[in-house]
């Protein structure tokens, strides 16, 4: 639930500053960090970063950052393309995936804090196991009850197309972490990306549990505390529209009780 | 130090799984539902694993959109791999991928569809019918995010079998007893401690090592790891000279362009606007092999024909391709082009450049997943309680150099094979304890401890961007003696500089810097056999293209390298013979051929 006081430990101190010495175009990255070694508050460091030697991502500028400043930053990272959803955190106001967010379409300093309300191991790291645990809470495999057949399970071009928008799902959280009715009741409120997902397995003609699925789901806290505000797709790294599809959940729940 | 500065967790296992990829979780899900008690280690959450990137798709010869036969997608892999590969384990894939991706539709891989509801096939580079003759429609596709498509799915199911996961937990090394692996160490990021894990059988999917290079496809976890805990058993890699450059990564950032791209209609020009690969491979044209691809692209740029102001890249066009087929068919490398070239695909060319995507080398095996050695003169001699699979693993199915779509089939094919095996091998031993003797883990912990208290004067990163360098300029797409031997030469202070390594981070939890360092230590080590495997084989076969022995040479050459480093200040090479027989009398050998395109 709801805590309406900062938890110890969260009050943020201005921290060190990384001078950068030399020319070129030097932009300041201002980046949240904590460690779990000590007692102290979290700080937001301050990086000097000259950007003629840098690519262009704000995640080429972290590992710059952690190559050549200092190498006790930690994030998250793998594939660098936007396809594995690890670095996802909050940038410049927003959560995204670093590694496809260009730093010129950042006006002034570059901030980065780990995506919001979730509890923080190290730096940018958060504590996704809550996250995790919801998805696997939804069942999200494939269930049916008919014989299987020794060849694949047939499906129309249409019916296909009814999972474009929903199986890209990197399952990076940022639309999670970006509702505030999740930041609220993130134990009970499934929150956008895991109903995403939830809605992929009822979307499919393959699947068979689809009254099963529906029940699991009605219920006031694990869906309707979406209340459409939409920051899931707004902030979709992947441009997908979990708002909708919590939508369509809502009508079929709906639509089954007439 | 002493270990007992540490907190050590021990668990017991009959298997424990390293590595979460696809070729892990397929393993797991196999062994879970034989009831064996499975542990699977990842550093990553297992949809972060590398797989999650593979785009195009993955080969089986269902026939859903043209004629076809598991024999043709033999031959076709056999001649792919410049006849390096053993045929008995290419048989075993071929014929075992039709029912291979009917299970992962079975398990919901949500595959593009035909206009009669199958699963949707593209045409892939080097995949043909009739033995060379047309071109074969092979490739399952979901649009072109197959590899995301099937790593989620099979995650999935692991959640639905109950696997037991240790997620974000950094593998070690192997515990080995007496020529035997009983076990493997992990380091828990999230809480600093170190775990034990004792099990009958422990299976290596931790992937290829991409990084080992400047500008590879690969993701930033792609270190090999596996591979390196296997030569500091003192266990041989096998055909480790044999990378593979994908002909297609963006220009500058590396990231990758499926050849679905191709397989899709869309081709190469060089800045002349000449669909050069007809001159190369006047029948295959763009969808020849990747080696013969990679090594065509090299040419032009190297023949003064490159696009852009430097000439040192490629075109790639699909703009003729309309709108619609690029918006159903390759959604996901349109956003690549724009995000990474910043190119609109319905308009633009994308720049390109062969680029390191793939290791055909890894740990030897047998086509059950068994991890072998040459011992006693027996070149197929089995390391008790070891198994290895996906790109980890060399079977050897790839040879010399893998087809596209090849990957995706390789590893559950050989992840189930595995679970199979390991569930014969342990009838006996189910449930019962490993015992470990005392002190087997002393040296890995001994590792950990002066590695992370490091103290040395050269950062990390500064030795990782020297490796990669000359792996990127000494072990390329041509090769020849002495640039070779100047790579050697420079990896030798490179290697040495590991022990003046500086880890910045002292912190057990999510220390960063320690497991970059930890991965580089295992980065080096395969750098350093890759550019020897390399120097020593005296040929031109697959991916390893030699100017000074253009030819392939099969009297001498048609066997695979071993290579042991561990305890010798020069890698050690031998060689196991390339099966020359197949599984069963269903299809004969097929015997050494030129190999044109």
């Amino acid at each position: 639930m709801a805590e309406f006081s900062l938890p110890k430990n969260s009050r943020m101190s201005v921290g060190k500053t990384w001078k950068h010495e030399g020319g070129g175009t030097v932009r300041d990255f201002k980046i949240y960090r904590w460690s779990p070694d000590d007692d102290n508050n979290p700080t937001v460091d301050t990086y000097e970063v000259n950007l003629d030697e840098c690519g262009p991502m704000v995640l080429d500028a972290l590992i710059k950052i952690k190559n050549e400043i200092d190498p006790t930053l930690t994030f998250r990272r793998s594939c660098r393309e936007g396809i594995c959803g690890s670095c996802s955190m909050n940038v410049d106001g927003t959560n995204t995936l670093a590694c496809t967010t260009a730093i010129e379409d950042i006006k002034g300093d570059v901030k980065i804090y780990p995506l919001p309300h979730m509890p923080v191991i190290k730096d940018l790291v958060p504590d996704m196991t809550h996250f995790y645990a919801q998805y696997a809470s939804v069942e999200p495999w494939m269930k049916t009850d008919s014989p299987t057949p020794n060849r694949e399970r047939l499906q129309s071009v249409e019916d296909r197309e009814e999972l474009d928008g929903l199986y890209e799902c990197i399952l990076c959280a940022c639309c999670s972490t970006s509702c505030p009715s999740y930041w609220w009741n993130s134990d009970r409120y499934l929150g956008p990306a895991v109903l995403l997902q939830a809605y992929r397995w009822i979307a499919d003609s393959r699947d068979e549990a689809t009254g099963d699925r529906l029940d699991a789901l009605e219920d006031p806290f694990k869906l309707y505390r979406c209340h459409t505000i939409m920051n899931c797709t707004n902030t979709c790294p992947k441009g997908l529209n979990p708002g909708k599809a919590i939508a369509k959940i809502k009508k079929m729940i709906h639509l089954r009780s007439q | 130090m002493t270990t007992n500065a540490y907190k050590i967790i021990d668990h017991s296992y009959d298997v424990v799984v390293v590595g979460a990829g696809g070729a892990g979780l397929r393993a797991v899900l196999g062994l879970a539902e034989q009831g064996l008690k499975t542990a699977c280690i990842s550093k990553v959450f297992p949809t972060r694993s590398h797989t999650v990137a593979a785009q195009g798709g993955m080969s089986a010869s269902l026939g859903n959109m043209g004629e076809d036969d598991w024999r043709w997608h033999m031959y076709d892999t056999v001649k792919g791999a410049d006849w390096l590969g053993d045929q008995d384990a290419i048989e075993y894939m071929c014929k075992e991928a039709p029912d291979a991706v009917i299970e992962l539709e079975h398990y919901g891989v949500p595959f593009s569809r035909t206009e009669d509801g199958k699963i949707y096939q593209r045409a892939f580079g080097g995949m043909t019918t009739h033995n060379g003759e047309g071109q074969a429609r092979r490739t399952c596709a979901a649009a072109d995010r197959t590899g995301h498509a099937i790593l989620h799915t099979l995650y999935q199911q692991s959640l639905k079998n109950k696997a037991k996961f240790f997620i974000e937990y950094f593998a070690l090394d192997l515990i080995m007893e007496d020529g035997e692996c009983r076990g493997v160490m992990a380091w828990c990021l999230d809480d600093g401690t170190l775990h034990r894990f004792s099990a009958h059988t422990v299976i290596l999917a931790t992937g290829g090592y991409g990084r080992a290079y400047f500008s590879c496809t690969s993701a930033h976890t792609c270190t090999g790891d596996g591979n390196a805990m296997v030569l500091r058993a003192g266990l041989p890699l096998q055909d480790m000279e044999f990378v593979q450059f994908h002909p297609t990564g963006v220009y500058g950032s590396g990231c990758l362009i499926t050849e679905g791209a191709r397989g899709e209609g869309g081709y190469l020009t060089n800045k002349d606007g000449e669909r050069f690969m007809e001159r190369y491979a006047p029948n295959a044209k763009d969808l020849a092999s990747r080696d013969v691809v990679s090594r065509s692209m090299t040419m032009e740029i190297q023949g003064g024909r490159g696009v852009g102001d430097k000439g040192d890249h490629i075109h790639l066009h699909l703009e003729h391709l309309g709108p619609d087929v690029l918006a159903e068919r390759l959604p996901g490398i349109s956003e690549t082009a724009k995000i990474f070239a910043g190119v609109d695909v319905t308009r633009d060319p994308i720049p390109v450049i062969p680029t390191v995507h793939y290791n055909m080398g890894g740990i030897p095996t047998n086509y059950l997943g068994e991890v072998l050695t040459l011992r006693g003169g027996n070149p197929d001699s089995v390391v008790p309680g070891l198994m290895a699979i996906g790109e980890a693993a060399c079977v050897s199915v790839h040879g010399g150099n893998r087809l596209g779509s090849n990957s995706l089939l390789d590893l559950v094919v050989f992840g189930r094979a595995a679970s199979i095996r390991a569930g014969e091998l342990l009838a006996d031993k189910k449930g019962k304890r490993q015992t470990l003797k005392t002190g087997s883990d002393e040296e890995i912990i001994q590792r950990f401890d002066s590695v992370r208290h490091a103290t040395g004067d050269t950062p990390t990163a500064e030795i990782r961007l020297e490796m990669q360098n000359i792996m990127q300029t000494h072990c390329a797409v041509f090769r020849t003696e002495e640039s070779m031997q100047k790579g050697i030469d420079r990896l030798d202070p490179v290697r040495k500089q590991m022990d003046s390594v500086k880890v910045a981070d002292r912190s057990l939890i999510w220390n960063t810097d320690l497991v970059e360092t930890l991965e580089l230590q295992n980065l080096v080590g395969q750098a350093v056999v890759t550019a020897h495997s390399a120097i020593n084989r005296k040929e031109s076969r697959g991916a390893h293209a030699r100017e000074d022995f253009a030819d392939r040479d099969d009297e001498n050459w048609m066997k695979h390298t071993l290579v042991w480093v561990d305890g010798h200040e020069v890698p050690q090479i031998d060689y196991r013979p390339v099966h020359n027989y197949t599984l069963t009398d269903e299809i004969d050998f097929i015997p050494p051929k030129k190999r044109v395109y």
